[in-house]
């Protein structure tokens, strides 16, 4: 299998939970997407960026606090949410969700991801 | 680091640029190298240096493009070890200007660095003076010009 074709299962593997508006495959080094599935109205280079900045400096917070580094992180807004597995390959899994989405369901599934795309 | 400009309607589009990017140093120049703003750096000659060699490469990519028969390219950006060189053209009512950013990967990244570009260039465009007359330079008053520009961007 390509690793385009690869990284279009991952996103398949999120993007097919209800509530997911959107999936994305990032590099964390340079904020840039590599793949995406988002749903219309979903920046997915601004959140990308953004998402890999607070990826840089989370992982600096997890080495100052001597908790090694992430596997997970889920960021609740009023109007959605932002769920994200880093790779050890330096990807970072993205996905967007309602404010009501299952989040364990998800995690699931953004780790399965993380394991097709590392 | 300080942020100075030589016209004043650059200097807030390029001072929220700076903040939100995380940028290190930034050039707006006109095409010819002629420096409109800058941010970062503390020495006239690396000024003169960068905004000759950002323009110098803008010339040739833009001539790459033509003998492609293609459009400009937007931006180009070169990825060192530790830093970024990002440069990129913007359209203006001053005619097009090009923005010469260099980022730390620690502070920064190619991502931030275009996301926020797109605002600076609509920025820009939107206080550029209207209808405006480039105006020529003529070689009599080149070195005047510079070093009144360079005085004006280092504050002496």
């Amino acid at each position: 299998m390509t690793a385009t074709a690869s990284y279009g299962r991952a996103l398949d593997l999120i993007t097919r939970v209800s509530g997911v508006r959107g999936a994305m495959l990032v590099s964390a080094e340079d904020g840039i997407v590599v793949a995406e599935q988002l749903m219309e109205g979903i920046k997915g280079p601004a959140v990308a960026a953004l998402a890999a900045s607070l990826a840089t400096r989370l992982l600096r917070a997890m080495e100052a606090a001597g908790v090694g580094a992430s596997l997970f992180w889920h960021l609740q807004a009023e109007q959605g949410a932002l769920l994200v597995v880093p790779t050890p390959n330096g990807i970072l899994v993205v996905a967007v969700a309602e404010p009501d989405v299952n989040v364990g369901l998800v995690r699931l599934e953004l780790l399965r991801a993380a394991e097709v795309v590392g | 680091m300080s942020t100075r400009a030589v016209e004043q309607w650059t200097l807030e589009p390029l001072v929220k640029f700076v903040k939100e990017a995380g940028a290190r140093l930034v050039l707006v120049m006109t095409s010819a190298g002629q420096v409109l703003a800058q941010h970062g750096f503390s020495r006239a000659l690396d000024v003169m240096s960068a905004a000759a060699l950002g323009a110098a490469i803008m010339a040739s990519t833009e001539e790459i493009a033509r003998q492609l028969q293609q459009p400009p390219f937007a931006a180009l950006n070169h990825q060192g070890e530790k830093h970024g060189i990002f440069l990129a053209g913007v359209k203006t009512g001053r005619g097009r200007l090009i923005a010469l950013v260099a980022y730390d990967l620690d502070a920064s990244s190619l991502g931030l660095v275009q996301l926020f570009f797109e605002q600076l260039a609509a920025d820009l465009q939107a206080a550029s003076p209207k209808d405006s007359v480039p105006k020529q330079v003529l070689a009599a008053d080149f070195e005047r010009e510079l070093s009144e520009s360079l005085n004006t961007l280092f504050g002496r």
